[in-house]
Order: C-alpha cells, then sequence, then structure tokens
C-alpha cells in the first residue's frame, strides 16, 4: 500500500462549479506547482521573512502583549455564546442610526441583495474596499455578470483585478506579481496610463492614484466589509492603510458594508484589544494610517456626516455550520490578521493560490474546509493535512486560536466522513484513523514527530516507510525535501528566526 | 426574502451556541500609563515621525497656533486652505489669511470637486494616542466632515496637550462611539509593491501635525 495517501488524500474529485472558498485541485497538486517556481518562492520568502520581523518587534514593544491576546480570546468566545443575541442588538443599533440591515444565508443570497441595492441606485459603478467577505462570496464576478463594474481600490487588489488573477496573501496580495510585472500590468490593462511609466514603486502607486481619484470623486455607491461591528452601538470599523478605505466610507451616497455574522463584537470598550492586536499583528505596525469608525447614515449625526444610505448585509454563508462544532468554532475567532500565513513553512513555500480559497495559510487550512463541509470526498478535506503541526501559527495568532488542534481534529472528521461514507478501502481508513488518534493528542503527535526525526536512518529509496512516519509522507513529497529534516519543524524554525536578523525598518502592509 | 433568512440564520446560529458558556473577559491589560504630559507629547511626536508624519511643537495658544500655521501655508507655497468653521475663525482669521492664502471655510456645501481643487486642510483633533502615534479625528466642530480632511493632498492637523493620552485604551472610554471617527497614524502608505513603502496613495500624502504644548 502506497504511503502517500495517509499523509494526504489525493483522491480526484468531480468539480462542483466555482467556489470561492473550494479550488478544483486537492493541495498537494496545487502545491507543486508553486514549489517548482522559484521566483515566486523567493518573493514569498522575502514578503513573508520581512513582516514577520516587524511584527516581532512592535508586539515585543508591549509589556501586556499576551494580556491582550487572552483579552482578545474571551471576548471572541463569548461573542459566539452570545451570537444570537448579540446580532439582534446589532441589528437594532445599526437600524436606530439609519442603516437597514438585510440577512444573507449563502453566497447568492447576498450577492443577489447586493445587486438589487445597487441596482436601485440606478448606477452601474461602484467602487470597493479590499473585503474577504466580498471575495469569498464572489461579489465581483456576480455584479459584472449583471452588468455592474465593481472597482477595487486596494493597490494589490486593483494589480491583481487588472491582472485578471487572484489574490495570494491576505494582506499583500499581489506579492505574487514583481514591480516589472506591475508595470506590464498598469501599462497594458489601466486606462489612460502615462506611457512612460516606469517600475518604480513610487511611480506605480501614482499612477493607481491618478487612475482612482476621478473615480472616488464621481462614486455614488461605495462597497466595504468591516473588521468589527460593534453591537452594543451599530459601529463598523474599517481598518486600511492607503486612503482607499476613506474614500469608499465617505464620499459615495450609498455604502452598502457585506459582513460575517461573526464580526460583532459586543462592546464599544472591546475595540481597545482588537485596535490593538490587529494592526502589529497585521502589518506589523503599532497602529495602521487609516481607521474608520461610523454608526448609521448621516441622518443620525449633527453634523450632517455619513452616507445618505447604508446597508448592513449579514453573511451566513456556512459560518452556523462552523458554529455548530465545538472545537471548529474558534475559527470564527479570526480577526483575518494573516500573521499565522507568515510563519507558516508550509505557506511560504506553496503561496496563497495553492489552498484554492479566498482564506489561505493556516487558518485557510481550517476555515475553508469547514465553510464547505467535510464530506469524505470534498477537494478542501486535502487542506487539514496542509499543515506540519509545527505550532508557529497559534503562537503568534493574536486570538489565539488554536489551529493546529483544530487541523488534527479535522483530520480525524474527514476520516470519519470517508469511512461513513466508504468511500476508501478499509485498510486506507484503518491507517488514517490510525493517523489521526496519534495526532489528536500533543504528546502522541511529538512522539511521532520526534521519532521521524530519529527515524532518519531509515529512509529508503528516498522515502519514508513505516505506518506512523507516513503521516507526513503526502507532505514530504509535495514538497521538494523529500526526507525528514534533522531537525522538527518547530526546531528548524526557531533557530530561522534566530538568523533571520533585527527588525527592519518600518512600512505598511 | 430577507425575513425568513433572518429567521433561519438567527434559528442556526441558536442551535449552534446552544449550551455554550460566555467566560469572563480577563482584562489584565495596561488601562493607562503613568508619565507626565511633557513625556506623552515627546512620546507622541517621536512616534509619528517614526511613521513619517511631520511634527511642529508649537506654544499652546491661539495666536501662536495662527502664526506657525500661516508661516507653513506660506513655506509651502500653498495657495489654497480649507477649513471646519471653528478652525477657520481661531487659527485662519490672521496672517493666514493674507493675499497669499485663500481661505475656503467648509460649510458643508463643499463638493467633493470643490476639495479636490484645495491644496491642503486644517483640523483639530479629538484627541491623540502617544503609544501608537495616533490622531483621532471625530466630526465635531474642528475635525470637521471626513471628505474635508480626505480629499486634499495636505492635512495640517492641530493637536493640543491636554488631548494627548497614553494608550488606546484611554482614547476609547474618552471617545464617543457613535461620532464619525478617523484615526489616523502618519500619511496614507502602500507597501503592496515588492513591499517597497510608499508615502502617500489616496489620503493626503502629507500629514504634518502641530503639536501644542
Ligand atoms: S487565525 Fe489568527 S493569526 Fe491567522 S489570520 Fe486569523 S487571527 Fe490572524
Amino acid at each position: 500500500m502506497s504511503a502517500a495517501f495517509l499523509g494526504m488524500p489525493r483522491r480526484r474529485l468531480p468539480e462542483t462549479g466555482f467556489s470561492p472558498v473550494q479550488g478544483k485541485r486537492p493541495f498537494p497538486e496545487a502545491a507543486s506547482a508553486a514549489l517548482s517556481d522559484p521566483v515566486l518562492r523567493r518573493n514569498l520568502g522575502h514578503a513573508t521573512g520581512v513582516i514577520r520581523r516587524k511584527r516581532a518587534s512592535v508586539v515585543g514593544e508591549l509589556p501586556d502583549w499576551e494580556e491582550l491576546r487572552s483579552a482578545g480570546a474571551a471576548i471572541k468566545a463569548e461573542t459566539m455564546a452570545r451570537l444570537p443575541e448579540l446580532l439582534e442588538q446589532l441589528e437594532a443599533n445599526v437600524t436606530a442610526a439609519g442603516g437597514v440591515v438585510h440577512w444573507a444565508r449563502d453566497a447568492a443570497e447576498a450577492n443577489a441583495i447586493v445587486t438589487d441595492l445597487v441596482r436601485a441606485t440606478g448606477e452601474r459603478e461602484v467602487v470597493k474596499v479590499k473585503s474577504m467577505a466580498t471575495q469569498e462570496i464572489g461579489l465581483n464576478e456576480h455584479l459584472a455578470a449583471e452588468g455592474i463594474t465593481a472597482l477595487e481600490t486596494d493597490l494589490a487588489e486593483l494589480i491583481v483585478q487588472l491582472a485578471e488573477d487572484h489574490p495570494s496573501h491576505i494582506l499583500v496580495p499581489a506579492i505574487h506579481f514583481s514591480r516589472t510585472e506591475i508595470r506590464e500590468i498598469f501599462a497594458r490593462r489601466m486606462p489612460g496610463v502615462d506611457p512612460d511609466l516606469t517600475s518604480e514603486p513610487r511611480r506605480l502607486a501614482m499612477a493607481a492614484r491618478a487612475f482612482l481619484r476621478e473615480r472616488f470623486l464621481r462614486a455614488k455607491v461605495g462597497i466595504s466589509g468591516a473588521n468589527f461591528a460593534i453591537a452594543e452601538t451599530g459601529t463598523l470599523t474599517v481598518v486600511e492603510s492607503e486612503g482607499n478605505g476613506r474614500m469608499c466610507l465617505t464620499l459615495p451616497e450609498t455604502l452598502i458594508s457585506v459582513v460575517g455574522i461573526e464580526k460583532v463584537l459586543p462592546r464599544w470598550q472591546d475595540l481597545e484589544v482588537f485596535l490593538q492586536l490587529l494592526p502589529r499583528s497585521s502589518t506589523g505596525e503599532r497602529m495602521n494610517p487609516y481607521t474608520t469608525l461610523w454608526t448609521g447614515t448621516r441622518a443620525a449625526h449633527e453634523g450632517g456626516d455619513g452616507p445618505r444610505a447604508f446597508h448592513l448585509v449579514l453573511l451566513d454563508n456556512g459560518r452556523t455550520d462552523v458554529l455548530a462544532d465545538e472545537v471548529g468554532r474558534s475559527a470564527l475567532h479570526c480577526i483575518r490578521c494573516s500573521a499565522c500565513l507568515n510563519v507558516c513553512p508550509v505557506y511560504e513555500r506553496t503561496g496563497g493560490h495553492s489552498y484554492g480559497s479566498v482564506y489561505p495559510g493556516p487558518i485557510g487550512a481550517i476555515l475553508s474546509p469547514q465553510l464547505t463541509g467535510i464530506t469524505g470526498d470534498s477537494v478542501n478535506d486535502s487542506l487539514p493535512y496542509a499543515s506540519s503541526l509545527c505550532g508557529a501559527c497559534y503562537d503568534v495568532c493574536p486570538v489565539k486560536i488554536d489551529i493546529p488542534s483544530i487541523l488534527v481534529d479535522l483530520r480525524a472528521r474527514h476520516v470519519e466522513a470517508a469511512q461513513q461514507a466508504s468511500r476508501v478501502p478499509s485498510a486506507e481508513a484503518v491507517a488514517m484513523a490510525a493517523a489521526a488518534y496519534v495526532m489528536k493528542d500533543e504528546k502522541r503527535f511529538a512522539a511521532v514527530t520526534g521519532s521521524m526525526r530519529l527515524g532518519r536512518p531509515l529512509l529508503r529509496d528516498g522515502q519514508l516507510r513505516g505506518p506512523l512516519s507516513s503521516v507526513m509522507t503526502g507532505w514530504s513529497r509535495a514538497r521538494d525535501v523529500p526526507a525528514p529534516p534533522r531537525e522538527t519543524f518547530r526546531q528548524w524554525w526557531s533557530h530561522r528566526e534566530r538568523h533571520d536578523g533585527a527588525a527592519s525598518e518600518r512600512g505598511g502592509p | 426574502m430577507t425575513g425568513s433568512a433572518r429567521e433561519e440564520i438567527l434559528s442556526r446560529v441558536r442551535a449552534a451556541v446552544a449550551g455554550a458558556e460566555a467566560p469572563a473577559v480577563p482584562r489584565g491589560y495596561r488601562r493607562e500609563v503613568e508619565a507626565s504630559a511633557s513625556q506623552l507629547l515627546e512620546l507622541l511626536a517621536d512616534r509619528l515621525r517614526d511613521y513619517r508624519a511631520e511634527v511642529v511643537p508649537v506654544p499652546d495658544d491661539d495666536a501662536a497656533i495662527a502664526q506657525v500655521l500661516a508661516d507653513q501655508l506660506t513655506e509651502r507655497g500653498l495657495r489654497s486652505v480649507v477649513a471646519p468653521q471653528a478652525v477657520a475663525r481661531a487659527w485662519l482669521a490672521g496672517p493666514a489669511g493674507g493675499e497669499a492664502v485663500q481661505v475656503v471655510v467648509d460649510d458643508g456645501t463643499l463638493t467633493w470637486q470643490d476639495l479636490d481643487g484645495v491644496d491642503a486642510v486644517v483640523t483639530g483633533a479629538a484627541l491623540a494616542i502617544a503609544e501608537t502615534g495616533v490622531v483621532v479625528l471625530d466630526g465635531d466642530a474642528w475635525c470637521g466632515r471626513r471628505a474635508v480632511s480626505l480629499v486634499p493632498d495636505l492635512h495640517l492637523c492641530v493637536v493640543r496637550g491636554r488631548q494627548v493620552v497614553g494608550l488606546p485604551t484611554e482614547a476609547v472610554s474618552r471617545l464617543q462611539p457613535t461620532r464619525p471617527q478617523t484615526w489616523i497614524a502618519g500619511p496614507s502608505a502602500t507597501s503592496d509593491i515588492e513591499l517597497d513603502r510608499v508615502e502617500g496613495v489616496h489620503g493626503p500624502r502629507t500629514l504634518v501635525v502641530l503639536l501644542a504644548g
């Protein structure tokens, strides 16, 4: 019996149409393409290294970082436990401030609601500020099909949109493009661009500024997500750097915000925790350049400041399924900082596209399969295996999501689902269950990974042999390092981190 | 169908979290810092500069602020400036209103195009946070409408000593939640191209903070 399936399910699956949270190919296949692209790997290695160092430096400045993390984790757990009442409270307060609240069970419903709202304004062009929720529902594609142009205004998203590509990182979505490629994309696809444009980043950024300014000033409809929605006050928050968020949230008469139901926070006071945790974890800044907070419409404020019409679309789209699982639930605590991507040795080598979902990296490995459902034969079933369980993601997560434990739990759920569906030979199921049993317990897992390291001389033909070492085989085969490292990932990581050097100069996201 | 979607989502959420206990939130993090007013000003100036904002210290009185603003506007060769009414009255009526610089007072009727035609904006602030180098605008008579401090390319922001707090926690408890707020930490920036930082994308490309204290 080949060992590969044990570490990573490799079954080919029927395609079920396009989904922004599910790729067409299982992770190992998608990853091997990325692994053979040395330029991509170098760019990613550089990017994640720089952001990692910046994060470590600004987190190290705070004497109470661990207390903030504990508070953040508890507030999120409280939020989930009280979600029904908090959602109703949020709805009541947004409504009282002049906003309209809509509820969407799934992507199709959310897209239809937004389309109708845009249509009602008579507009055919909308400006958008980067939002994971709208990427998750494929809003831009849907609007395009309905004859509405949704213009991404975040520089990286604009690059990706003009290139007709997909983002590869939550925070720096165009990190897979070099400046020369970006210059090419702008020169070919950006209407009215200066033909003498060079590949100097400043010139490129100014080209985007010039291209978007007119469009911001004339835009009648803005679409956003939100980082936080305060139940107590009905206040929404968007955290950003470039000012495109401020433009979209300030200038259009109609503002539509699509927000996952898990983004609610109980109290105004909770922002004191999250506005410290998020920027330091995300861009590695003490604070991001711009944070906008607004409550309802202009009618609610004496100064008349705010959109004329405000619509909040609350999105489920699989979240209530995730919520129903006691272990997996905490994946919904995620504040999308992307710190776990930047420390992940798997992400650093395979890049965001390998995950096939708008949510890549460790968080994607636990969130995407839960959103689409662990069926035993879904493409996303392979994602929980896209990890060495080194634990670095847990260490940096600002809300302490125990990603390794959830990964292990999801592997076990996948094995169970596959067994129940009798879709795999029983021998395979038994072996996978054994692997899941081992990985479910930290000590047992440490024993296995330790034994893997000790078992290095047991290699034959460059492949691992034996039932337990095969836990890792699917992964090590997909990587370009067929043999297990002399150190465990965690040991290797901590060494490498030390060699990475001092904090770099401060930069933006 | 939104009505039924609402009921369905809420009942699914209720079923999903039935029996889940809400933990108490441990708030063991710092709530305030012990620092003198001058230490806070110094820290704020340092953090703002680190974020590539320009910091200009001024004595904390209206005449001095007005003079420094006038100097800033003329030295930079700016020809027009927009400001909320309170700011225009207190700081721009004197020297800044000379021939060289046209002062546009925002009475709430200026269009976005009008704002785009102005060189700079002067505002006050609701408060500032020293540790994170943040200035908060909250739409009051000194901060003005959000668009006014967004569209012009240069933002001169006057922060008075008594408005400076140490930590984000202190800021959150002082601010009024439902006012439209903008928290600003340096000029707009992007690092989307090979992580090379570029200051000034869509928001004001230059931020000058006058620290009065
Ligand atoms: S899981 Fe944690 S570290 Fe990863 S993006 Fe979410 S909040 Fe950040």
